[in-house]
């Protein structure tokens, strides 16, 4: 098959990145004009650093912007940061953030259009057609995963079961008697879903051969587990409400980092404390840009989410640069010494001493006579446990030295018992700071 | 002649060794000889017990970091330069010694040493004189 066949837009899906970036520059002057004149929170914002739209000429202005973060969606909540007459909001979504208030989104038909386009090349991507029954059970309603799997799969024109969650017994009674060839759930469920299906031996009876899955962390672990319980190639979907629901990026069939639609939604990676963009492969905070929205546009929108970028053209074809799988959030990250550091940078450490090492693990940042010092509490499973406290110092040396390599300070190791370090529904506790610098 | 010693990582943790040797003790595990080693982070017992087995089974069930070391254990007659001979004999073999305690028994005293190459240690203190704890001796001395 040629790798064109699995893309729903060639044109913009594999377009020369220079071709792109004019691309994207004639959208961003229109997005930042569409702000300033019609949304005051982005007009004042402007102002005060003394920009006018005129100053925003291509893609490369784009870091003159100002900020939008989560916290200014709250303070606009619901509609303060809404850019058309409320007769063009066609439809309402969000999330319920765990912090209380509701992030509400509105969005004008063009909007659910640019949705359903993303989110369809995804589907796309992974093979899918109009020949394909898709068994949504995302939930469905003001959260974006049920209905934009929806859309998705109205777009490529799919035969849509719009399920939603819950009831397993039923789920695997419709999925067999209809004969879905895609899933598109969370993970987590997926997997649920997958060993109900093993239990009930009705693994041969299933048709499925892809599942789309998102909207939660999730582990290389997870992914394998699923596509062999199933004999299915399982995607990795992402999307934000605040942006657009799942679709603004997923991995191809090389599963190699997820293509963002930049056409769409413009990403950066920046440096988590300076704002500096980050070099492709390094790890920062994914900002987004959004490029053809209306009811909503954001200026560089600050996701905490961590990852890499990489603009290589991809083996499957597409320019669309890749994100990979989420490191952590910003909000974890630890300036030590002046050097930022995540957990997940000492997590890769660890796990590359070879599996030999527990990975659970406990950083520690302190301030000592007015000079800030890591300490990294490791348990001593029963592969590294020695009678000789030679190779128990030596094993702690090691680690202090490769992860004064990887992190550019030096660390002190601290072997601790197993079951030590103490852990909350299966997930450790990774960060204590116990500098006081209020 | 290998002889199992019980060994025990320990956080420096008010408490912590208390808690082990509590544990021997509900289980009616005997401790024949300990040696206690510490650095700044933890430190790390070592035991011979009655029995080795179901002291290590015991403490791990109760999470804590325990395993068991092949050591060799002999009787150090009360004589000056006894324990030097023994090491003589261990040196003219090549033979390198990683950790060593001791422990009194009846009328002599004993140690316990801890080496790579444990067969040959044992041939070599055999073949000196050096009287050589088997298993269920080693596990009884004192009781």
């Amino acid at each position: 098959m040629d790798t064109k066949d699995l893309m729903l837009d060639p044109k913009h899906e594999s377009m020369s990145r220079d071709e792109m970036a004019v691309l994207q520059g004639q959208k961003l002057v229109k997005t930042v004009k569409r702000c300033y004149d019609n949304v005051p929170f982005y007009h004042d914002k402007m102002k005060d650093m003394g920009l006018e739209p005129g100053d925003i000429r291509n893609i490369e202005d784009i870091r003159k912007l100002p900020f939008t973060t989560k916290e200014d969606l709250r303070n606009n909540y619901p509609f303060g940061l809404c850019a058309v007459p409320r007769s063009e909001i066609v439809r309402l979504q969000g999330t319920s953030g765990t912090t209380g208030k509701l992030t509400i989104v509105p969005y004008t038909q063009h909007d659910v259009d640019v949705w359903a386009e993303s989110a369809g090349r995804c589907l796309t991507m992974a093979g899918l057609t109009k020949e394909d029954i898709i068994h949504v059970c995302y939930g469905y309603g003001l959260f974006t995963g049920g209905l934009g799997a929806d859309f998705a799969a109205n777009r490529i024109g799919a035969t849509v079961v719009p399920m939603s969650a819950g009831n397993t017994a039923r789920q695997i009674m419709c999925m067999e008697d209809f004969g879905a060839t895609a899933l598109a759930c969370t993970p987590s469920y997926a997997l649920y879903l997958a060993e109900s299906i093993a239990e009930a031996g009705k693994v041969d009876a299933m048709k499925l051969k892809v599942g789309i899955h998102g909207a939660e962390p999730w582990t290389e672990e997870m992914r394998r587990k699923i596509e062999e319980i199933l004999h299915i190639e399982c995607f990795d979907i992402y999307g934000l409400c605040e942006i657009t629901g799942p679709g603004v990026a997923m991995d191809c069939r090389y599963h190699n980092g997820l293509h963002i639609n930049h056409d769409f939604f413009y990403p950066e990676v920046l440096d988590p404390v300076t704002y500096e963009p980050m070099e492709d492969g390094e790890l920062g905070e994914l900002v987004f840009t959004t490029l053809e929205k209306e009811g909503m546009p954001l200026l560089r929108y600050r996701t905490k989410d961590l990852t890499s970028i990489d603009h290589s053209t991809c083996a499957c074809g597409r320019t669309t640069p890749r994100i990979s799988k989420f490191k952590g959030r910003t909000d974890d990250m630890k300036v030590i010494r002046g050097v930022n550091v995540f957990p997940t940078q000492v997590e890769t450490i660890l796990l590359s001493i070879g599996g030999n090492i527990s990975n659970h693990y406990q950083m520690i940042v302190d301030r000592v006579n007015n000079s800030d010092t890591l300490t990294v509490m490791v348990e001593v499973n029963d592969n590294v446990f020695s009678d000789e406290m030679g190779k128990l110092d030596g094993l702690k040396r090691s680690v202090e030295a490769k992860l004064k390599q990887a992190l550019g300070i030096s660390v002190d190791v601290k072997l601790v018992e197993p079951k030590t370090i103490q852990r909350s529904e299966g997930k450790a506790k990774r960060v204590i700071d116990k500098r006081n610098l209020v | 002649m290998k002889i199992k010693q019980l060994s025990v990582f320990l956080e420096n943790r008010k408490g912590r060794l208390s808690e082990v040797l509590g544990i021997l003790a509900e289980n009616k595990v005997n401790i024949v000889a300990i040696s206690l080693a510490d650095t700044s982070d933890y430190g790390m017992l070592r035991m011979i017990v009655s029995d080795p087995y179901k002291g290590c089974n015991v403490l791990r069930e109760q999470g804590m970091q325990a395993m068991l070391t092949d050591v060799i254990g002999i009787r150090v007659p009360h004589a000056t330069g006894s324990l030097y001979h023994a090491m003589e004999l261990l040196m003219e073999k090549n033979v390198n010694v990683e950790y060593m305690y001791a422990f009194a028994n009846g009328e002599d005293a004993s140690a316990i040493l801890k080496t790579k190459d444990i067969d040959e240690a044992i041939l070599a203190l055999q073949e000196g004189g050096f009287d050589v704890w088997r298993e269920e001796e080693a596990y009884h001395a004192n009781l």
